[in-house]
């Protein structure tokens, strides 16, 4: 027989064999993936920041796939536009969220809360946290060494050098809380957006008695307990001296805002209130 | 000469205070006790404000295994129970006591005459310990009578003193072994007895010659008792390490001395079990070493716990005005103080006032793979490799390094010649895997 014959039909036999071989393997380890993983992979940022509390994208994507239940499934960083997409790709309806983002609950700056000691360590919060309680008399607020900063993803938190905290970029921020786990004072929080971006929250975390917290920092929250009183929505409570709003209830009246003796309850992105018109003055413009 | 086997530093040793004979301080205007002087869970306060308390007597009770009991340093009122800042910088639980007079409860003895009374059963001598709620004095304070019962199926052969340290500056044990001599080897015999052994070590490190040879005239052979001089090199007090020079047996990673054999006890804590069990007295008061290159009086005196470590700066004349650094404890594992108002607890053995020259951190250069710190590692560990696992948050991979076996000496750091902060970054490391180590096992549990 002809070489050269021989050498194509022992390859070629070969080559049938080991096809077959394949494909037999093939289909017994065959893993069937859902088609639709991929698709909704494709509709998620694929910032993998682990915002959604799964280890990335492709794992949120895979556990909106195979969860019957879609709650509690939320893209932060996708927002509401990606989740609507997510629920027309799986047909089911989509889950709103009203926006988040994070906020900074600490308004001890250079000025109004004096250094005790210097920190001269590793310039890392998480040491600094371990070592001492911070270089001013709280022992509560922001240490200044940039943690959350060095942790977020979308260049959304920013040291002021004059202040000395970190500032929150509303535009960039993201809510995938990187930095309320980097904070080892646990200093953020992520909160509902607010219409028009407003919010009123309590920049303190100090939950030393009254007197005690105003020593150390002059925009302390002393848990007073004012702004409870004030609050016709119940939307204030008090625990260890220090004073929480409730996001949900809170109606954004800034009645708590006025009332608070340190100053410790911010507004945010609110017009600037109308001067007091007076009783007196009511009546003679009537 | 022995020694423990591998890693180690010498530090300049700078003992200041070792001629110093112990001065009594004075008693404080107000004593602020921690409930939480120990390792484990605090103390439960057992008097309420307002209340008027002897010295001595019983203030807050042990609450659950790990604990001990807390007794009045001072005679007074009982101003508070509020927080304090302790050493770590956060507030803390304590009772605040204004004193008034020194009127001690009617069942110590005060007297400075030397007991030797030895009919007590070993229940009786661990009782009398635990009630006197002494606790380890060497700086981790782990509770005496919880470390003289092991666990059901161990057993001690030995009792190991240590009065090592090894830490440069301080001079507290120093000064107890050359005043106090007797009763501490009284006290190694009734805590040998507690503990149901025959043999007891004093280790003490070969820069204390004459405590050493003070030592060995007390100590006879029909008492089972050996003194042993170890070479002076840190961290020859580390309770591994010191197993391992004293008596030649490696501690397994995980593992506790007595799964060798060995407890091993501070030197001035032995002395405060002699004090709790001859004299009924409990631990109120301990020797600290004050001391600093540019203080103008430093020495060792006996304090009261409680006492603000402002009090006892003034027993030295002062804080110095070039003061750059305070330190409680030494300059390896002590840590530094916030401000002067932290109250001194049972585990104080110094108060170390560093200049402005010498207190900064250096600048934290690049790691040159010099291998330094794995060198000095008396653990055998590699801090370069921590260092970075840490900062890329490879649990897991720190676990498997078993950064669990580092007792946070300082070595690395001290070696370091880009003076990178190694041991800062450990500690985050252990902190984290300790974590998860917990949860794991809890969920083991559950």
């Amino acid at each position: 027989m002809n070489v050269t014959l021989l050498a194509i039909l022992s390859l070629a036999a070969l080559g049938i064999v080991l096809a077959i071989i394949l494909y037999v393997t093939a289909q017994k380890f065959k893993v069937y993936e859902d088609p639709r993983i991929d698709e909704v992979e494709a509709a998620l940022p694929g910032a993998n920041c682990g915002g959604c509390g799964f280890a990335g994208c492709r794992s949120f994507a895979g556990a909106c796939v195979s969860g019957p239940n879609p709650e509690g499934l939320f893209c932060p960083v996708g927002g509401n536009s990606t989740m609507a997409a997510v629920a027309k790709i799986m047909g089911r309806e989509a889950v709103e969220a009203a926006p988040t983002l994070a906020v900074l609950r600490c308004n001890g700056t250079c000025d109004l809360r004096p250094k005790t000691n210097t920190y001269d360590g590793a310039s890392t919060c998480a040491i600094a946290a371990m070592t001492s309680g911070g270089d001013t008399g709280c022992s509560f607020g922001c240490l200044g060494l940039a943690d959350c900063c060095n942790v977020c993803q979308f260049d959304a938190l920013h040291m002021d050098p004059v202040t000395g905290l970190p500032v929150v970029d509303e535009d960039k921020c993201t809510s995938c809380g990187a930095c309320v786990r980097a904070c080892p004072k646990g200093l953020f929080e992520i909160r509902k957006k607010g219409p028009k971006s407003r919010r009123i929250f309590v920049a303190c975390r100090n939950m030393d008695k009254g007197a005690v917290a105003k020593k150390s920092c002059a925009v302390a929250c002393i848990g007073c307990g004012k702004c409870e009183k004030v609050c016709e929505f119940d939307a204030i409570t008090i625990a260890n001296n220090l004073a929480y709003i409730d996001a949900d209830a809170c109606k954004l009246c800034r009645k708590c805002v006025e009332v608070c003796p340190t100053n410790a309850i911010h507004e945010l992105n609110f017009p600037p209130r109308k001067p007091k018109v007076t009783a007196q003055v009511a009546e003679t413009i009537n | 000469m022995k020694s423990f086997s591998i890693g180690g530093i010498h530090a300049p040793e700078n003992k200041l205070t070792a001629d110093k004979a112990t001065v009594t301080g004075a008693l404080p205007s107000q004593a602020v006790v921690l409930l939480n002087q120990h390792l484990g869970a605090p103390a439960t306060p057992v008097v309420a404000k307002g209340e008027t308390v002897k010295t001595g007597q019983i203030i807050a009770k042990a609450s659950g295994m790990i604990s001990a009991c807390i007794h009045a340093p001072v005679s007074g009122k009982v101003l508070k129970i509020d927080e304090c800042v302790d050493a770590s910088g956060y507030k803390k639980p304590a009772i605040y006591i204004v004193r008034e007079g020194d009127e001690w409860m009617e069942d110590i003895d005060r007297t400075d005459t030397f007991v030797d009374r030895f009919d007590w059963t070993p229940e009786q001598i661990r009782e009398k310990i635990a009630a006197a709620g002494i606790t380890g004095m060497g700086g981790a304070g782990f509770p005496t009578h919880v470390k003289l019962s092991p666990p059901p199926g161990k057993k001690a052969e030995v009792l190991i003193v240590n009065a090592v340290e090894c830490e440069p500056y301080l001079t507290a044990d120093h000064r107890l072994m050359l005043e106090k001599g007797r009763e501490i080897v009284m006290g190694l015999r009734l805590l040998m007895k507690g503990v149901g052994v025959t043999r007891g070590i004093i280790a003490i490190e070969n820069n204390k010659k004459d405590a050493i040879a003070y030592m060995k005239s007390l100590v006879s052979a029909d008492m089972g008792i050996e003194v042993v001089a170890l070479k002076v090199k840190y961290p020859q007090g580390g309770e591994k390490q010191l197993i391992d020079a004293a008596i030649g047996r490696q501690v397994p990673s995980g593992a506790l001395p007595v799964d060798v054999g060995a407890i091993v006890q501070n030197v001035a804590t032995v002395f405060a079990a002699y004090e709790a069990v001859q004299k009924n007295k409990p631990l109120i008061e301990r020797i600290i070493t004050v001391t600093g290159k540019t203080l103008s009086a430093p020495g060792n005196f006996w304090m009261r716990l409680g006492t603000s470590m402002q009090e006892v700066m003034d027993m030295a004349g002062g804080l110095p005005e070039d003061a750059g650094k305070i330190i409680g404890g030494g300059p390896m594992m002590g840590k530094p103080l916030v401000s002067l108002t932290v109250p001194m607890t049972k585990g104080s053995s110094g108060l170390l006032v560093l200049p402005n020259l010498e207190a900064p951190r250096k600048e934290i250069r690049n790691c040159i793979r010099c291998a330094k710190c794995v060198d000095a590692c008396p653990m055998g560990l590699e801090p370069y490799l921590f260092m970075t696992l840490t900062q890329h948050e490879e649990w897991d991979k720190l676990e498997k390094e078993r950064i669990m076996d580092c007792i946070e000496c300082g070595c690395c750091t001290f070696s370091c010649p880009s003076t990178r902060p190694l041991l800062d970054y450990l500690r985050i490391g252990k902190q984290k895997v300790g974590g998860i180590i917990r949860a794991r096992n809890q969920k083991k549990v559950g």
